[in-house]
């Protein structure tokens, strides 16, 4: 006879879900485990609340609204302000084209810079409105708010732009090859519209801010990308001649700190170079382009040294010749391989662009320095760092959140 | 069908056109090399300068904050470089004691099982490693400056004061007891090699005990086995009884005393120095952080199973199974860390730490020497990294002895 048995729903035990299961799994799973949770909350408790007493209290945040335009273009002239934001409109509106005909992580990528285009837009800048009379002079606040409405305007129409432009791409999705191209030329438009011409030109040195920042750094990610895997191709090429010359120069460049080539750059090529005038941000530019290349040229290595000659082999077989196989059969899988490390390399090289402020220009870190050493703001270098240091940040996480983003996009470590 | 290949003209025989490329080439890469040289030649002579490295033995005039070596502005520009030179291997070696003890520990608490201990770890990684180094630095030294005057230094403990120029660390400073407690250590070696012998002896009479006879497999197993036993707590244990025998305690603590205007006694650090180590150190271990962990994930998890299937613990299965297999993969990445923590420390310049730069930099203003100090300046920093390469992957081939 068969036996009866009970069948009844049983419930997870309580102990292995909710929150208290969580906190059981996640905080407290051992009893070393517990201990450290302890210590480890005790931690957050002080820190935070050490933080949180000086930030509300001690802080003086007006230090940022007040300097923020020499943040962002440092001394370039507040009556040629309009230059800086024309160029915003041009990236701003091929990326809302790009957005519209690529979708995928350029959609979701210029839904967060339209994010915080919103959230500049909505920032109460007006609270240097409340500064203490002795502070902030008359003209300066008068001109303060002038700069708040007329940013605000700009900025709003960034903004229409930047949705305009991203259902014009949605509707014309043949532009690509229109948009790459012109992404192409936005940078030497960019570069005509900032320096000018005639009689309104503004010379280099009042470059300034995070707009040098980013000038340099965008030059010198797109240029040492080819010099990289220019460099990495000649260092595997078969000719000695090339392949000793190229690892001469790589081996040399990465043994020395860029500070030194930085100075190279800045005091010594007027004497290797005497026949012209050589800009100095454009020195910077060539320095850390050709530095960074070499760093560029290892990393590509790897990923050269990762395809299995059967690829050049099997490439030569069907009648490629040597560029083609190159370009189209070993370079597209040697670069996907690496694709972190390129990254890891761009971010290097953008925070590396604090260092031209010690060499003398006024990017954003310089800024910041020259900012601690006006009168006013005497004293407030914790705000201004902590702020100048979350642009860093938030520029460099972003880079690496989109390298994984194109990596899981790829497949890559899948086939 | 077989063609001559005398019938080839040579400007298309692809074996002489690679070497009259290469020949070409080489001639390019020296005619450029050449012409800077001629423009730096004229340029020096049109400045009035030479490349001659006479000045080295001049006076150098200027004081350096941190010696490690007896400095006094009287002394020559050689002395000062080479202060300098001493500095910034000073800095190099610190900075990488600290950043790999900060790294390996956030590496290994982002692994944690801990929630709360991972994702601290995790936060510490991110900010400091996007965060630029020369930020970092300039920020700790402008926050040292606002620190308090001598005057008013912050305690820790009683011991270590810390004001707006330095930190004071206390020091050791050998008694009369030293000596004799110097001999007790001796003792201690001594009677560490003896009773490896001796418990080896013990191991051996033991297994004898136990196995057939005729079956010895020798002292020397027993040995190696004991000598990974006995030694260290025989040798600390007559160390500790030393230092209660001995006649006086052979160190005494000297704590740093605030006399009229500055401290006294103790050890003393100056504020570049520290914000140039905590920069460089923070900076440096987030990367090594991230190397260790991912060094630590490339162990399968099937090892870690197999080694936890088998009955080894999970002290047994890090030490012997995950460590071994960790650690070549760690190698070469940490290396270039370290490299880079070496190039990086020409920022103390923005500490006003006075490393290689900084006091190249300093020679150079007064002297004008712009060609010479620069090229030691290369020099120095191109021996170190070379250096630093070539020892790191002998370490490197040493760890991998074993593979094929």
């Amino acid at each position: 006879m068969e036996e009866q048995v009970d069948i009844q729903q049983i419930q997870p035990p309580t102990s292995a879900k909710g929150p208290v299961g969580w906190l059981r799994e996640n905080l407290f799973s051992t009893w070393y485990n517990g201990i450290l949770t302890c210590i480890a909350s005790l931690f957050l408790y002080f820190v935070f609340k050490g933080f949180l007493t000086w930030a509300f209290t001690e802080a003086e945040w007006n230090v940022i609204p007040a300097n923020l335009q020499l943040f962002a273009i440092g001394p370039y002239p507040r009556d040629q302000v309009y230059r800086i934001w024309i160029c915003l409109y041009i990236l701003t509106g091929l990326l809302g084209v790009s957005a519209g005909v690529w979708r995928g992580i350029v959609q979701r990528w210029t839904i967060v810079v339209g994010t915080v285009l919103l959230v500049f837009l909505v920032i109460p800048f007006e609270i240097v409105r409340h500064q203490d009379s002795h502070l902030v002079s008359i003209e300066f606040r008068f001109n303060l708010i002038w700069l708040i409405f007329e940013s605000r305007r700009w900025l709003l129409g960034d903004i229409a732009l930047l949705i305009g432009a991203f259902f014009l791409g949605k509707r014309f999705s043949k532009l690509r090859p229109w948009i790459l191209g012109g992404w192409l030329l936005s940078f030497p438009i960019i570069m005509f519209v900032l320096h000018g011409f005639g009689e309104n030109v503004v010379q280099t040195s009042r470059w300034g801010g995070l707009l040098l920042t980013l000038i340099l750094a965008i030059v010198g990610i797109t240029v040492s990308f080819p010099l990289g895997v220019f460099l990495a191709l000649c260092r595997q090429s078969k000719l000695p001649a090339i392949k000793w010359v190229s690892i001469f120069y790589i081996e040399t460049v990465r043994g020395s700190p860029l500070l030194i080539v930085l100075y190279i750059g800045s005091r010594l090529i007027s004497i290797f170079i005497p026949y012209f005038y050589i800009d100095p941000v454009i020195s910077m530019m060539i320095c850390i382009t050709l530095f960074s290349g070499a760093y560029m040229a290892e990393n590509i290595r790897g990923g050269l040294q990762s395809i299995p000659s059967g690829q050049h082999e099997a490439a030569q077989a069907v009648g490629l010749n040597y560029v083609q196989s190159t370009l189209f059969i070993v370079l597209p899988q040697a670069l996907r391989a690496v694709i972190p490390a390129i990254v890891g390399q761009f971010i290097a090289l953008f925070k590396d662009t604090t260092l031209v402020s010690i060499i003398g220009l006024i990017e954003l870190l310089g800024v910041a320095k020259s900012t601690l050493a006006n009168p006013n703001w005497l004293g407030h270098h914790i705000e201004v760092f902590l702020f100048v240091a979350l642009i860093y940040f938030i520029f460099c996480y972003a880079m690496s959140k989109i390298s994984q983003e194109i990596e899981v996009d790829l497949g890559v470590g899948k086939h | 069908m077989q063609q001559n290949p005398t019938n080839i003209p040579f400007w298309r025989d692809v074996r002489v056109l690679k070497v009259l490329f290469q020949i070409l080439f080489l001639l390019g890469v020296f005619a450029l090399a050449g012409l800077l040289y001629a423009n730096m030649l004229r340029g020096l002579d049109n400045l009035g300068l030479d490349l001659s490295f006479d000045f080295l033995g001049d006076e150098a005039g200027f004081d350096i904050t941190d010696t490690l070596i007896k400095y006094d502005p009287s002394d020559t520009y050689l002395r000062a470089f080479f202060v300098g030179v001493l500095n910034t291997i000073r800095i190099s070696l610190m900075g990488i004691v600290c950043a790999t003890v900060l790294g390996l520990f956030f590496g290994i608490a982002r692994l944690s099982t801990n929630w709360l201990v991972r994702n601290i770890a995790a936060t510490y990684i991110e900010i400091f490693r996007n965060v630029p180094l020369l930020l970092q630095i300039t920020f700790w030294f402008i926050f040292s400056g606002s620190l308090p005057a001598a005057r008013d230094s912050i305690e820790l403990f009683n011991t270590v004061f810390i004001n707006d120029r330095e930190i004071y660390f206390p020091s050791l400073l050998q008694t009369t007891g030293f000596s004799s407690w110097v001999g007790y250590l001796y003792a201690g070696t001594i009677l560490a090699v003896i009773s490896i012998f001796v418990l080896a002896f013990i191991f051996h009479r033991k297994q004898v005990q136990r196995m057939a006879e005729g079956d010895d497999i020798g002292y020397l197993t027993h040995i190696f086995k004991a000598a990974k036993w006995s030694p260290v707590p025989v040798f600390l244990t007559v160390a500790i009884i030393g230092w209660f025998l001995a006649p006086e305690s052979p160190f005494v603590l000297v704590r740093p005393e605030f006399q009229r205007f500055n401290f006294v006694g103790g050890i003393r650090f100056s504020s570049h120095l520290i914000s140039l180590l905590i920069g460089l150190s923070v900076y440096t271990s987030a990367f090594i952080a991230e190397v260790v962990r991912s060094g630590i994930q490339a162990v399968t998890k099937g090892q870690r199973e197999a080694a936890r299937a088998v009955g080894l613990s999970a002290g047994q299965t890090l030490r012997l199974i995950i460590l071994p297999q960790a650690i070549p993969i760690i190698i070469p990445p940490l290396t270039s860390q370290y490299l880079n923590l070496a190039k990086n420390s020409s920022l103390a310049t923005a500490a006003g730490y006075d490393d290689i730069y900084r006091i190249g930099n300093t020679i150079l203003t007064q002297t004008g020497k712009a060609i010479p100090v620069f090229a030691m300046i290369f020099v120095s920093y191109l021996t170190m990294s070379l250096t630093t390469s070539a020892a790191m992957n002998w370490f490197n081939s040493w760890v991998n002895r074993f593979k094929r």
